[in-house]
């Protein structure tokens, strides 16, 4: 079975010059679904050795703790590369579950 | 068997106004089936949209736990039953005939996973609690495991 992703939910990464990868994710985050997202962050990281990784999650439309998941694997891998995660613009389906989850201790959250 | 049950809202007994029941294959492409289902039976209570992304959460970490969990060494089906009682008390089943919960007391801690290279951020059951007004959780081991959440809905129509 062929299953197209919609536009609307295609990940873009997109490196600037100064070694920041920039990541926008959208549409829902779940256990499927972050499995894809894994592998597609992680092709980046490999290809990109960026110092700074930034999850824009202005465009999540729903969110469980798998999403969680996705980030704190993130932020290990950098801990490795000596970089640094940073979460940025997270709509109000990822807020409710970072605050829930106590995630603003572990990670950084802009703004 | 062992269970438990958090909040009071799992014990209220009511008339049935509406009831649906699925069966899934416990793939994980079912996650968001099931979440639209039981969007969809909901939506004649006329949630909110806070109470809805709240029933959404909530019954993708408990259809999830069926995949990840219960059903981590093979394959099987999740039985899924919502119900409408009187007053707009959501209560939704989740069943599976999986491995069963050795002990739920640890698996209710935050953090706590048995699937930790699966990057399980070991939330499920924080969140289920969470965002719902009763839940409870009854296992056995080798026969599977049956969740209950219940939710009051105040609905936009009754917001003040």
């Amino acid at each position: 079975m062929i299953h197209k992703q919609p536009p609307s939910e295609e990940t873009l990464c997109r490196q600037t010059e100064d070694g920041v990868l920039c990541v926008r994710l959208c549409g829902e985050i779940d256990h499927h679904r972050a499995a894809t997202l894994r592998r597609t962050i992680d092709d980046a990281i490999c290809r990109c050795h960026p110092t700074e990784l930034r999850l824009d999650m202005s465009g999540i439309a729903f969110m469980d703790s798998s999403g969680l998941g996705l980030i704190m694997g993130r932020r290990a891998l950098m801990d490795k590369l000596g970089g640094e995660l940073i979460v940025v613009h997270p709509a109000p389906a990822a807020r409710r579950m970072l605050q829930l989850a106590g995630m603003e201790r572990i990670v950084r959250i802009e703004p | 068997m062992a269970s438990y049950t958090v909040g009071d809202a799992c014990r209220t007994r009511r008339p049935v106004i509406n009831e649906i029941r699925i069966r899934l294959p416990a793939l994980s492409a079912n996650e968001s089936v099931a979440r639209a289902v039981v969007a969809a039976f909901c939506a004649a209570a006329d949630p909110t949209a806070t109470e809805l992304a709240d029933i959404k959460c909530a019954v993708s970490e408990a259809v999830t736990n069926c995949i990840v969990h219960a059903y981590r060494e093979g394959t099987g089906d999740i039985l899924l039953t919502a119900r409408l009682l009187q007053d707009r008390l959501l209560c939704i089943e989740i069943r599976d005939r999986g491995c069963g919960i050795p002990d739920l007391g640890q698996a209710r801690e935050p953090l706590y996973t048995t699937d930790a290279a699966g990057e399980r951020s070991g939330m499920g059951f924080t969140v289920m609690e969470s965002f719902c007004d009763g839940v409870r959780v009854s296992s056995t081991v080798g026969k599977g495991t049956t969740v209950t959440l219940c939710k009051r809905l105040r609905g936009r129509s009754t917001r003040t």
